[in-house]
């Protein structure tokens, strides 16, 4: 490949037209009009481009901003500022960064408040507002994270939707001056059955890992949760995490007048127009409709070697400021790199390198190609730049200077010209910061009581063992809780050797400093069906889940992204589930303690009138000292058949509204959701931190989706270790157990804890004031989960049905085998060890549980006291159903019921 | 004195920071080579790494033959350097006809990571020789094109020489034929395996440390090798 010095200095000549002066009446210019527009003929326009000087003399020409998704009054603005009608490029410039997706527009209100109810960090080094946020984690080093949305060009072209979704996220993270180091994908996708979600979910996968592997990214962890009301409106959310010495943050400012700006990376194409894809309709050109791809197209390996060669750049200190490029294109990087800085930008757009010589400036300028970045470099270090894009085989050309601050101190204006024709002259900031910013219309949703009074405590549940047996075994296999290894083995997760914990585990563990084993711990959670029911509390239990999930590894929670996915906000109803959210969130970060560093907002993911569920999706981040400390999920096998105890921490009560249950059993939604407890959060985040660093733990599982029950599943399947459990006394009778099993009340963690620490570690529980409870033991010989006096499953039936649901689905058959732990040959599967064993262990398991559970009911009945929900969870009436919004039974693989539903998205439906 | 193992970086090369922890874990100095820098700079060995060399827009490996270090590489080869080619680095050992057969799109045509039984089917190479005969590893695989294939007389004529150096067992991740994971070349200096054994020296990183043999065994080779 070759590299352009081409530098902005041996321009052949100085901009000819004085910048316009803004007026504040946009009829001003009509006189200049009058006089020149009788004088040119309509051919005479410069090339055809439609130029600062004639706009200036033809005011009343018709522009297309309806169509571009400007308001009338938006309009009337742009011209005010300009003093003037805007250009053809000026006004597709104005019209993508002032698009909800840029400007914030109708969320900036509501946002604020990630800002002013923030805790007080001295970790943050960079915060909203900047590519991503920055945490300090040590002297040394800082991290940077964040979560953003690909939806809407996933439904259309789910591999490269998903794929661009990835390169873009990374190269915001490039832009702080981190090396990106790994990814997570939090997704979400109509009914498992639908025919749709078998184009959608298969193109999504692969194109999320065919970038992220070729990138040299491991996946840690992510989610994929079906439900009907994603059916149009699949969720494609990426996270990016990035690594960085402190003293090499990057800025995006463009500062230093004089100095070069320089365009990085991939050729620009015509490829993601669709913003703006009426720009090339008829009012602008003709004939020019099969020329817009809308979806852009990823080119991972480009985006590998401009990792690489920013990062060289970085070390080399030749980069005075850096802007990725990603939404609304060179727009957006110009304008808000001399919007930071104050300073202006003098840009000659034909210096551009194109895919396709026949572009025209606004589409130069709209066009989202990928891999693609923005420097801002001192005239005497170009060369050293050119030297090392060369090197890399990444395209690096001049295109531009930094200009200085108007004489009167106002900032720089943004000056383009393409051959010669003054194309834009715009103040930087005017499309930046200066957009419109509306306090939309809200209103809870009329349906929201009525759904709420329709509680899911009041639905028939299994209360005989049998019934309990096969819902245990329905629900592993629903799709929401089953084995999602057909998805996570598309990624990779060992390159650059530091993944110390990847999926299934409750976090991404990545080792981010070998010397002194410092690391970090993440987790992506959302649970859309919550914050349906109260988007206030279900943003606190995405928050409270992600929090926990990072805690059980050990970590200490230190910092929040968010990626906040709703309908359309003109909607009241979608705007209130939205401002509730963002309320929600910020008061909980409050509490918590840890700042929102960064994150997106995705509105319109809507079909017709059918919106999804308000679905925020939170990550946080914690710190590890030492990675060596982690605290993995699985049950760990004893040699000497020994057994761990194990402790259920946090309180049970019966909530069962808005569960996996309710759902997969009743395809039932209402009521309200768990009750949260961040305080309660905040002390079992501390007990797991302390009681991870002296050994207490052997395993730690968070409780959330499917309850009890599924996180025993998963703890047993993970190495292949079973377990014995004895429900405690108040949960016995009727449907009791199946409450202990399936309740999905937050804030609870299932612990195993080696023999001899039972009494340190309790202690430790008490310290921290979270309750405990011993429930009962592993049970490495046994081969199978047992609660007692319910049932006993053998972990190859448990396995079978977790595994099998995917697979079918979606094809191709898996063979699951349990990892094994600290043993180097695999062979040694405990299972020839086991069936020996089996049948004298057994009787001795059998008296240490009993023994064990006496003991702890003792202790454990002060500190947990039953729910006040308990004695009146079963008996309540039912209430009527009617007012619930259908949900199509998709996730039942018996249903066979979608058709049923008339109020089931369209599919098909093109936006 | 240590043996000093060059690991190539092509762009597009993402293992290549891993393959060089290993060699350091196993006890020998990494040294890393350019793909476009034809020099050797004195190297007792090399590996090449996984990745992606040039986005493998074309066949796996078949643009990365070219590179200037790899012309170098095969006259090295030819005189007994030890060279490893793990997964993309097997690819351009396939390319660059230091080994016979080719790699192919995985049957099932999905991208596939998960932690790989394999039984050591050769300990008589440079990477191989801490090995026991039939020893069974566990070890990363990770690819998207790991399916080895080659005419019939090739995986005879391979099986009777012996230089199929390890294979699948527990599953056959890819569809390769025989279940093949890595072969080498008559001399036994040149090996190719599409599993990841620098994914696998590190117990808090993988799921063994079984990778290292291969790693220790190059420095084994090269302590008897003759000067």
């Amino acid at each position: 490949m070759t590299t352009h010095p081409d530098p902005v200095r041996e321009s052949p000549e100085a901009f000819p037209v004085a910048p316009a002066q803004p007026s504040p009446d946009a009829t001003a210019p009509l006189a200049a009009a009058a006089r020149h527009a009788t004088a040119r003929a309509a051919t005479d326009w410069t090339d055809g481009v439609d130029t600062v000087p004639r706009a200036e003399d033809t005011p009343e020409e018709l522009q297309p901003y309806a169509e571009l998704g400007l308001l009338e009054d938006e309009y009337d603005r742009i011209r005010q500022f300009l003093g003037r009608r805007p250009t053809q490029s000026e006004l597709a410039m104005y019209s993508i960064m002032w698009s909800e997706h840029c400007s914030y527009k109708s969320s900036k209100v509501h946002l604020r408040q990630f800002g002013e109810k923030a805790p007080p960090s001295d970790r943050l080094l960079a915060g909203i507002g900047e590519n991503a946020g920055v945490v300090r984690v040590s002297d040394e080093l800082a991290v940077t994270f964040k979560v953003e949305s690909h939806n809407h060009p996933s439904f259309v072209e789910p591999y490269q939707g998903a794929a661009t979704g990835i390169g873009g996220i990374v190269r915001d993270i490039l832009a702080m001056g981190a090396r990106p180091v790994a990814v997570m994908d939090p997704l979400r996708f109509g009914a498992a059955d639908h025919p749709d979600t078998a184009r959608v979910l298969p193109g999504v996968v692969a194109g999320v890992g065919g970038y992220g592997n070729c990138l040299g990214l491991p996946n840690i962890g992510g989610e994929v949760v079906f439900d009907p009301c994603y059916q149009g409106n699949p969720l494609v959310n990426a996270l990016c995490l990035g690594v960085l010495p402190v003293s090499r943050l990057q800025n995006k400012a463009a500062v230093g007048p004089g100095n070069v700006v320089v365009l990085m990376g991939a050729k620009t194409g015509r490829d993601g127009i669709g913003g703006v894809s009426v720009l090339a309709s008829a009012a602008f050109t003709e004939g020019s409709e099969q020329r817009r791809p809308s979806v852009q197209v990823g080119d991972p390996f480009i985006e590998k070697l401009l990792i690489e060669a920013c990062l060289e750049l970085y070390d080399a200190q030749l980069v005075a400021g850096i802007q990725d490029l990603g939404g609304a294109g060179l727009t957006c990087a110009l304008t808000e790199t001399a919007a930071a800085a104050g300073t202006g930008m003098r840009v000659w757009l034909e210096r551009v390198p194109l895919r396709e010589p026949s572009m025209e400036p606004h589409e130069i300028l709209a066009s989202e190609s990928q891999e693609r970045m923005l420097l801002v470099v001192e005239p005497d270090k170009l060369d050293a730049v050119l030297k090392i894009c060369e090197k890399w085989g990444v395209l690096a050309t001049a295109i531009g200077e930094v200009t200085p601050p108007q004489p009167d101190g106002q900032p720089g204006r943004l000056l383009i010209t393409w051959r010669d024709h003054l194309v834009v002259d715009v103040p930087p900031g005017s499309l930046v910061d200066d957009g419109p910013v509306y306090a939309r219309p809200m209103r809870e949703p009329a349906d929201l009581i009525l759904l709420q009074a329709d509680r899911a405590e009041t639905l028939p549940r299994p209360a005989d063992p049998d019934a309990l047996r096969e819902t245990v075994l329905r629900m592993i296999a629903s799709p929401n809780l089953c084995d999602k290894t057909w998805i996570t083995e598309q990624y990779d997760r060992y390159v650059l050797g530091n993944t110390v914990l990847a999926p299934p585990e409750d976090s991404g563990v990545i080792r981010i400093d070998e010397r002194t084993g410092l690391g970090v711990a993440l987790s992506v959670d959302g649970n859309g069906r919550y914050a349906r029911l109260d988007p206030y509390h279900g943003a606190q239990l995405a928050l409270a889940e992600a929090y926990r999930n990072v805690a059980v590894t050990g970590a200490t929670p230190i910092a929040v992204t968010d990626c906040l996915n709703f309908g359309s906000p003109e909607d009241p109803g979608v705007m209130w589930q939205f401002a509730e959210t963002v309320r929600g969130l910020a008061d909980g970060c409050a509490e918590l303690g840890i700042p929102v560093t960064g994150g997106n907002v995705s509105f319109y993911n809507q079909t017709g009138a059918a919106a999804i569920h308000p679905t925020p999706v939170v990550g946080v981040l914690g710190v590890l000292e030492n990675v060596a400390d982690r605290v993995a999920m699985g049950f760990v096998p004893r040699p000497g058949g020994d057994h761990d105890q194990l402790f259920l921490l946090g309180e049970t009560h019966v909530e069962l509204s808005g569960s996996e249950w309710a759902w997969v059993t009743h395809q039932h939604l209402g009521g309200v959701p768990p009750q949260v407890n961040l305080a309660r959060e905040k002390q079992l985040a501390g007990l797991l931190a302390d009681a991870g660093r002296v050994g207490h733990l052997s395993s730690a599982h968070d409780l959330s989706d499917g309850g009890l029950a599924q996180s025993l599943v998963e703890s047993c399947l993970r190495h292949g270790v079973g377990a014995r459990i004895a429900v405690p006394e108040r949960f016995e009778g009727g449907s009791m157990p199946f409450v202990f099993l399936f309740s999905e009340s937050a804030g609870r963690v299932l612990v195993s804890v080696p023999r001899g620490h039972e009494k340190a570690f309790t202690a430790l529980c008490e310290e921290h004031g979270v309750p405990w409870e011993l429930i009962g033991v592993t049970d490495p010989a046994g081969g199978a989960l047992e609660v007692h006096g319910q049932f006993r499953i053998h972990l190859d039936e448990l396995r079978d049905a977790h595994t099998g649901t995917l697979p079918s689905l979606f094809g191709g058959v898996q063979s699951f085998t349990p990892v094994p732990v600290g043993s180097p040959v695999a062979e040694s599967s405990a299972q020839a060890t086991a069936d020996a064993a089996e049948a004298d262990v057994t009787a001795e398991v059998d008296s240490l549980t009993e023994v064990d559970i006496v003991i702890s009911n003792e202790d454990a009945d002060e500190a947990t006291a039953p729910g006040p929900d308990v004695a009146r969870g079963a008996g309540q009436p039912a209430v009527a159903m009617g007012d619930r919004p259908a949900e199509p039974a998709g996730d039942e693989s018996d249903a066979g019921s979608e058709s049923g539903d008339p109020e089931e998205p369209a599919a098909s439906d093109e936006r | 004195m240590t043996a000093r193992v060059g690991v190539v970086t092509f762009p597009g090369s993402l293992d290549d920071g891993d393959a060089a922890r290993a060699v350091r874990i196993a006890g020998g100095q990494p040294v890393r080579l350019w793909h476009g820098d034809p020099q050797l700079h004195g190297v007792d060995a090399v590996v090449l790494p996984g990745g992606f060399s040039y986005g493998d827009y074309l066949r796996c490996g078949a643009i990365a033959r070219f590179a200037p270090v790899m012309e170098t590489i095969v006259d090295a080869a030819a005189g007994g350097l030890p060279v490893l080619g793990i997964c993309n680095g097997f690819q351009i050992l396939c390319e660059a006809h230091l080994l016979p057969g080719a790699l192919t799109r995985n049957q099932h045509l999905h991208f596939r990571n998960r932690d790989q039984l394999l039984r050591i089917e050769s300990t008589g190479t440079a990477w191989t020789n801490t090995f026991q005969p039939e020893q069974k590893v566990l070890i990363p695989v990770k690819n998207g094109e790991g399916c080895y294939v080659a005419d019939t007389a090739t995986l005879d004529e391979l099986e009777a020489e012996g230089r199929v150096v390890a294979r699948y067992v527990g599953g056959n991740p890819n569809g390769s034929q025989r279940d093949i994971a890595a072969i080498t070349n008559p001399a036994g200096n040149v090996v190719g395996i599409m599993p990841h054994p620098e994914h696998a020296v590190e117990a808090l990183t993988g799921p063994s440390l079984d990778g290292l043999g291969f790693f220790t065994s190059v420095l084994k080779h090269l302590v008897g090798a003759p000067a």
